[in-house]
């Protein structure tokens, strides 16, 4: 060999080394940006594993779940693009949706058509509620989370007192089923059997497993919509509204500065992510069948966030698939936690505190986290 | 001219009034309106007025040191202490303590406050370091840790090796009761000590006592030099620094101080209750006691004694007042639904004003 082969074969060594550790380098890169998703799939297959609920019935439960929440989840999405960080505010959308239903059912409308109308009743709600909103969060520029958090429990106040106090006093209500023994106020639970899986009952396929008496049951056209709104997401942020919303995210001064009506653009990215919400909380009672009238819509903002976090978004950067894989990861813990923390420490609470902790833990962390990275950058 | 600016201009009575118009604010004047309202209809409808006044003279002596512990932590400039739930477990994890070792009476109250305060102000530390590290989002983060904590420490107590029969489910099952009875043990120690009635008013001394030894002891605190150095971090964080001192010690000082002040009103709170509240109840209560601050006059990043002792006695009135006068006129529960829409909306209000100084983006 002659020395110059030698050296060639010496930097074909020092190029494959380095290939190596540049491979080494993208793989730890994605594991430290993907970490959440990664954990918390590694935690859904150990619950999952010692819940003991077999494959086909997780499965079936996780495609209900996934068809009526991912709607909520996705509605976060554009007020992050818009720097407004994660819309606690999306309370106010399922109470549109609620209050939607509440009209249907007193009109005694019933299945599809029934649905339709509640959604259309809920979405000019949802936009006033939004509008509202959008107009609070440009006061509270900076603190819109907090201000969100602190919105959804003050307008619950005003919730409970419309629904309580006003309904079948001022606001007169025909189904005398629907209120209290005294005639003022809605009861705890609101039947919407009429309306039970409008959406769902529409094409569903199922597929029997020999062996198994349920089936795997899928509601088409309600992943349907979840995916037209995927789709329609994808779109919007491509056009000169969803540039906007981005370069309002980025920096609110240079878009200001650059001709966007920075305000204008944050009010509508609110308005579009309440009326997601109303739809999306429309679709998920559908499902259910009943609303519990005074819970039903609390902990959808708090759950919503939970997820999308789980998922791998962050304060600030949010992706139609993160949402995806955060609702599936997040419900799959639903699913499981109780049976698993039965199986493992002998008592189903255990589980389901557990799986509360993590709900409000992973928010707490994330928003730690983001608090902590936006503080090191702007050293 | 120049000069005439820095002489303060005469005030006449009208600019005093809209300066204090505008210092108040709309939203204490309607919540200033809406307790007067109540008061009127309460003796109109003829209710027991002494009751009211007793229960409004109890119920102020026992939230009002959970207000104050939000103080400490406006001044240092960390705005409202929204995780305040983790200060109250421990204040939770001091009483139960006491009945676990069987003390009773002032021997388990000083025990309890003593061990709140402790632990408080260790834990108060540590999340002082969190906080240090998320400036400008401390009242989101906070909110959210609070929860965690809390659901966090539902597992502890349905794990925790109590074996006191007072506080264990009588039949086997695991875990603490949700709500646990000390009227026997600490129950109205405070409350009782030297009590007496005026024309029917039963005045809790020793509560208001309490009260006013911790307003007092945070008043002092503040005119120290540390006190002054915390507010001067709170208020201008930039000059604090540039004139020496250590932003973050301060910030630190200040956390823990809070969550010590609001284990041991956790524990104040709960035996002029009779009852200690395990599990999910401490969830909202950093609300409440930031509302009451809030309406007593204070911002996000200015409170002082005045503004807890005030905002815990408008809102407590409010409360008291407005629970017989709704069962009268309407239906029994509407006072609770008010209860949250007057304390949320001023956290609302608060949230909203601009405030000037400080550097939060």
């Amino acid at each position: 060999m002659t020395s110059d082969s030698r050296g060639q074969s010496k930097k074909l060594a020092l190029q494959e080394t380095e290939a190596k550790a540049y491979k080494e380098r993208i793989w730890k890169y994605y594991l430290r940006k993907n970490v959440v998703p990664i954990f918390f799939i590694v935690l859904c297959f150990f619950g999952g594993y010692y819940s003991g609920l077999s494959l086909p019935f997780l499965i079936n439960e996780i495609i209900t779940r996934m068809a009526r929440n991912s709607f909520l989840v996705i509605s976060l999405i554009i007020p992050i693009l818009a720097g407004m960080g994660l819309n606690f505010g999306i309370v106010l959308g399922a109470m549109a949706g609620q209050f939607g239903y509440i009209a249907t059912a007193n009109f005694q409308m019933a299945g599809f058509s029934g649905f339709v109308v509640t959604t259309l009743i809920s979405i000019p709600l949802s936009i006033l509620f939004g509008w509202l909103t959008g107009k609070l969060f440009n006061q509270a520029k900076g603190k819109e989370m907090i201000t969100g958090i602190i919105l959804g429990f003050f307008a619950n106040g005003i919730y409970q007192l419309i629904c309580l106090y006003f309904m079948g006093n001022f606001i007169p209500i025909r189904i005398p089923t629907m209120l209290l023994s005294t005639g003022i106020g809605l009861r705890n639970t609101l039947d919407i059997k009429s309306m039970h899986y409008a959406l769902d009952n529409l094409w569903k396929i199922r597929i029997n497993i020999p062996g198994l008496i349920f089936p795997i049951i899928i509601p088409v056209f309600t992943l349907l919509a979840v995916a037209v709104l995927c789709v329609a997401i994808h779109f919007l942020i491509k056009t000169k509204l969803g540039q906007e919303f981005r370069a309002v995210g980025q920096n609110r001064h240079i878009a200001e500065v650059s001709g966007i009506k920075v305000d204008k653009i944050r009010v509508i990215a609110i308005i579009i992510s309440t009326v997601l919400a109303g739809i999306g909380q429309v679709i998920f009672l559908q499902n259910l069948g009943n609303i519990n009238t005074y819970g039903s819509h609390v902990q959808v903002g708090t759950f919503a966030v939970a997820a999308i976090l789980i998922g791998g978004a962050s304060v600030s950067k949010a992706t139609i698939g993160q949402a995806l894989l955060g609702t599936l990861l997040f419900h799959t813990l639903f699913i499981v936690s109780p049976l698993a923390g039965k199986n493992l420490i002998g008592d189903a609470m255990i589980g389901e505190y557990f799986r509360v902790f993590v709900t409000y833990g992973v928010i707490g962390l994330a928003l730690a986290l983001h608090a902590w990275q936006a503080r090191q950058k702007r050293r | 001219m120049p000069e005439d600016t820095l002489v303060p201009e005469k005030t006449t009575l009208k600019e005093r009034f809209l300066d204090f118009y505008r210092d108040f604010g709309v939203a204490r004047l309607i919540i200033f309106g809406f307790l007067l309202f109540l008061l009127a209809s309460a003796l109109f409808l003829k209710l027991p007025m002494e009751q009211i006044l007793s229960s409004i003279l109890t119920r102020f002596g026992m939230n009002g040191i959970l207000v104050l512990a939000m103080i400490p932590s406006i001044q240092s400039g960390a705005g409202p202490n929204f995780a305040l739930p983790l200060g109250i477990t421990c204040g939770i994890v001091a009483a139960t303590l006491s009945i676990e070792l069987d003390m009773a009476g002032f021997s388990g109250l000083f025990f309890s406050i003593g061990v709140a305060a402790i632990l408080g102000a260790i834990t108060g530390f540590f999340y002082g370091i969190l906080l240090n590290r998320v400036k400008g989002q401390e009242m989101t983060v906070g909110t959210y840790f609070g929860f965690s904590i809390v659901s966090l420490m539902c597992i502890f107590w349905f794990l925790a090796p109590y074996k006191s029969p007072e506080m264990i489910w009588p039949y086997g099952g695991s875990g603490l009761r949700v709500t646990i009875a000390i009227q026997e043990r600490l129950g109205k120690v405070l409350d009782n000590f030297l009590s007496f009635d005026i024309l029917g008013v039963t005045i809790p001394t020793g509560l208001l006592l309490m009260f006013a030894l911790f307003c007092l002891a945070l008043w002092v605190f503040s005119r120290t030099k540390t006190g002054i150095a915390l507010s001067t971090v709170g208020s201008n964080p930039r000059f604090a620094e540039s004139s020496g001192l250590n932003v973050n010690r301060y910030r630190i000082i200040g956390s823990s101080i809070s969550h010590a002040v609001g284990a041991v009103g956790i524990v104040v709170y709960a035996q002029s209750f009779g009852f200690i509240q395990l599990y999910m109840a401490p969830l909202f209560m950093a609300f409440f006691a930031v509302a009451s601050i809030l309406i007593g006059g204070a911002s996000l990043k200015r409170a002082t004694v005045t503004h807890a002792i005030i905002g815990t006695f408008l809102f407590q009135s409010i409360l008291v007042v407005s629970m017989p006068v709704a069962n009268v006129v309407v239906a029994d529960n509407i006072a609770d639904v008010i209860r949250i829409i007057i304390s949320n909306g001023i956290i609302l209000y608060a949230l909203t004003r601009k405030e000037i100084g400080g550097d939060v983006s």
